[in-house]
This record gives C-alpha cells, sequence and structure tokens, in this order.
C-alpha cells in the first residue's frame, strides 16, 4: 500500500516537473499578486510593513486556489482516475498522497518564497521568516480544504470559477489564524489553531474528496 | 420518515398539511408581532431598537436551522438513500439563505443606531457572512451539474464538510471577545431576557419555524412535481 501511493507521489510530481512549469506559474501568480497591491495601495512603507503578513497570506491563498481545478481533472482526462478508483488502495490515502504533491509543488515554493517577498514589503526584520514559517503551517491546510473543492468540480465544465467559490468560505478560519499568527500578542494560540486547522484536514478532506470523487463519477 | 418515503403519499401529506400549517404560521406570527412591536415596553437601554430583535432572533436561528436540517437531510441522501431526502435538501437551501440574509440585514440596521456601525468584523458575524457564502456555494454546485443523481451526492459532501460553520457560529461569541452579546436564552441558569420581551419572541420563533416548514413542504411538492415532469419528458424523448 505504502509503495502505490509512493508511485502516485512520484507519478504526480514528475507530471508537475515534466508538464510545462505549473510549478512556476503559480508562484509568478504569487509574485503579480504580491506586486500588484503596493500599486493599489501606494507605496506607503510604514502601511505596508503592518499589513505586510495580510498581503502575503492572502497572495498564497489565492495562488493555491488558482491551480486546484488541475489537481483531479488531468487524470479524469486521461483516463488514470479510473485506475485509482478501482485500486485496492483506500481512495482517501491516494487523495492525501495526491494532496502532498500538490502542496510540495504549490505551497512549499510560496511559503520559500514570501520571506524574500516580505523584505519588498518593508516588513521588520524576523518577520519575513516567520512569516514563511506561518504559511509552511498554513498552507497544507489550505491544499487539503482545496483537494475538497476539486473534487467536488471534476468533471464540470464550470468548475473553474465554482472551485474558489466553494472553497473560499471554509478557508477563512485558516486565513484569520495564520495572519493572527504573524501578530506578537497572539502568535501562539493562532500557531496552534493552524496546526489544529492541518490536522482536521488531513483527517477530514481525503475522505470528503474520495467521496466527492466517487460521486462525479457515477 | 419512513412512511413519507413515497414521493406520492408525501405530496397527499403535504397538500393535507400545508393550509393548516400556513393558518398556524399566520395566527402565531401575527400574535408575536403584535406583542413585540405594540405590547412588549421598550428596553430600557436599547429603547425601541429591540424590537428588531423579535426578527433577528428568529431568522438567525432558522439560518443555522436551515443548514442543520440540509445536514441530517445529506446523511439522508449519503446512509440512508432517503429518496426524499435530496428534495428537502434542495428545498431548505434558498430557505436557508433567505432567513440567513435576514439575519444579516436587521442585525446591520440593529447595529447601526446601537453599536454605532453597521458591520464589525467579529467572530460571529464573520462566521454568519460565511454560512451565508456557504448557502450561495452550494446552491452553485447544484445548478452548476446538470444530473440530479449526481448533483445530490456531490451537494450532500459540501453540506456536511460546511456544517463545521454551525458549532463555530454557535460559540463564536464565547472563543473570541465581541460585539455580539453572549447566548442569552439557551444557557445554563435558565434564560437572561424579562418575560415580557422572551414571551413574544418565543411566539415569534415558533412562528416563522412553522412558515420555514410550510414553505419548505411546498418547494418539496413543487420540486418533486419538477421532477417527475423531468422524467415524463425524458421518457417520451426516448419513446421519439
Amino acid at each position: 500500500m505504502i509503495r502505490s501511493l509512493m508511485a502516485v507521489l512520484r507519478r504526480d510530481l514528475t507530471l508537475a516537473v515534466r508538464g510545462g512549469g505549473a510549478v512556476g506559474l503559480s508562484l509568478v501568480f504569487f509574485l503579480g499578486v504580491v506586486v500588484l497591491l503596493p500599486f493599489a495601495i501606494g507605496p506607503d512603507l510604514a502601511l505596508l510593513a503592518r499589513i505586510g503578513p495580510a498581503i502575503l497570506w492572502l497572495g498564497a491563498l489565492l495562488a493555491t486556489l488558482i491551480g486546484l481545478d488541475r489537481l483531479f481533472q488531468p487524470d479524469l482526462e486521461d483516463g488514470s482516475l479510473d485506475g485509482l478508483l478501482a485500486s485496492s488502495t483506500p481512495l482517501s490515502l491516494i487523495v492525501l498522497s495526491k494532496a502532498l504533491a500538490h502542496w510540495l509543488c504549490v505551497g512549499l515554493p510560496l511559503a520559500i518564497a514570501a520571506p524574500i517577498l516580505g523584505v519588498l514589503l518593508n516588513l521588520p526584520p524576523g518577520l519575513p521568516l516567520w512569516t514563511g514559517f506561518t504559511l509552511l503551517l498554513g498552507t497544507p491546510a489550505l491544499t487539503l480544504v482545496g483537494a475538497i473543492g476539486a473534487a467536488l468540480t471534476v468533471n464540470l465544465k464550470r468548475g473553474g470559477i465554482l472551485v474558489p467559490v466553494l472553497v473560499l468560505p471554509l478557508t477563512i478560519p485558516i486565513v484569520i489564524f495564520g495572519v493572527a499568527a504573524t501578530r506578537d500578542e497572539s502568535a501562539w494560540t493562532a500557531l496552534t489553531m493552524l496546526l489544529a486547522a492541518d490536522l482536521i484536514g488531513i483527517v477530514v478532506a481525503p475522505l470528503a474528496a474520495a467521496a466527492a470523487l466517487r460521486a462525479a463519477q457515477t | 420518515m419512513m412512511w413519507l418515503a413515497n414521493p406520492t403519499r408525501f405530496s397527499a401529506f403535504a397538500d393535507a398539511v400545508l393550509p393548516w400549517a400556513c393558518a398556524l404560521a399566520t395566527v402565531l406570527i401575527a400574535a408575536g408581532l403584535w406583542q413585540g412591536l405594540i405590547v412588549a415596553p421598550p428596553d430600557y437601554q436599547q429603547g425601541e431598537t429591540v424590537r428588531i430583535m423579535f426578527i433577528h432572533v428568529p431568522s438567525a436561528l432558522l439560518g443555522m436551522g436551515g443548514w442543520t436540517l440540509m445536514s441530517i437531510a445529506s446523511l439522508g441522501v449519503l446512509v440512508w438513500r432517503h429518496p426524499l431526502a435530496d428534495v428537502a435538501a434542495q428545498a431548505a437551501a434558498p430557505l436557508g439563505a433567505a432567513f440567513t440574509f435576514l439575519a444579516l440585514a436587521t442585525g446591520s440596521i440593529w447595529g447601526k443606531p446601537t453599536w454605532g456601525t453597521w458591520w464589525v468584523w467579529d467572530g460571529r458575524l464573520t462566521s454568519f457572512l460565511i454560512l451565508f457564502i456557504m448557502y450561495l456555494g452550494v446552491m452553485g454546485l447544484r445548478a452548476a451539474i446538470d444530473e440530479p443523481a449526481r448533483a445530490a451526492r456531490l451537494v450532500a459532501i459540501l453540506t456536511l464538510v460546511g456544517f463545521i460553520d454551525i458549532p463555530i457560529i454557535k460559540f463564536s461569541v464565547d472563543w473570541w471577545n465581541t460585539l455580539h452579546q453572549p447566548a442569552s436564552i439557551l444557557r445554563i441558569g435558565g434564560p437572561s431576557i424579562h418575560p415580557s420581551i422572551l414571551v413574544p419572541l418565543i411566539v415569534n420563533m415558533l412562528g416563522l419555524s412553522v412558515l420555514f416548514v410550510t414553505l419548505l413542504l411546498a418547494l418539496m411538492r413543487t420540486e418533486l412535481m419538477r421532477r417527475r415532469l423531468r422524467g415524463l419528458r425524458l421518457r417520451a424523448a426516448e419513446a421519439a
């Protein structure tokens, strides 16, 4: 079972790396959002320093959402989803390893890139790295919640717009705790809540997404 | 529940119950509004604005109750395969959304003179706004799927995932410091509201709940007819 899960993980990672740079694109999108906001808000450095962590979190959220429709859809299009559904390995665990692969390609690069952008946003010393750390803890929950939305809309033609609509309300608590974790006064409480969101996501999301994938196929 | 599983029997049941439910809702709401708007004294702090609560509180309760009902119906779809469960879930969504919107709107109107602002981003208000967006999401997902059987199961999964918001709304006033007042009716030690306001509030809650059930039955009956019509059309198309 572990072997087949590792095979799914390796396959998804290989496809992501060799399949036309989707990894880089979400990162470029993240960069675009973060660069766009100072233009909209104005170049007031003190203001940017104050809202910088929130900008980074919003950018990461949007960059995560934007690639979600490609989580299961390619497998549906080339038919390999049928193979995954018929596999003797529990579908929820396959979903979990696919989500892990997606996070390694999207969430992790975002968390790594965030400190560099944090410096551009004039965050005080130490805060860029810390914001990156909160993203490291928070993006898995974002990806897992997103996996539910991706599975629900897997064979819909209008799925692209629907995924963010379905997923956004569920991500609001994660964003609240993520941004709260970048403030001194509430950091530890918020950090534990972020971890709790990850744990709930690891348990609930694979089950819900697997059920949705099965329901979508009937 | 099992007895009503037959759609024809359900339609007959709804036909028989609807006039009575409609009359009961009218009487209760009329009595509740008369007591609340005319008989009940103005609050010693809030003045006349307290009367908004006679609509706000029942609406909020029914907004959350609607999602709870949809969640139970979703279990009915996924676990028990009850034939009417999805019809109930579909009918409850716009009703719950309407009551959630009503609760948000009346709360906002009440908040302006009382708190001095239309809106604050605190736990209770935000989680309730999330509930409203989730109602729209559920309806959007259903509208995007052509085939009813598939829509039923997918919407049920989304509804159950979204149920996590209901306890968050309920306990948000305890978990976070918030402008919204804590629970004052369902609490240990009994209600903390004076009977002159509590009684019309409860009458209104009953009245609006009966209204919810009435509209739910009517919508379910209509939806059953729509589905039967769809089935007949498909059969006619196949025969042609």
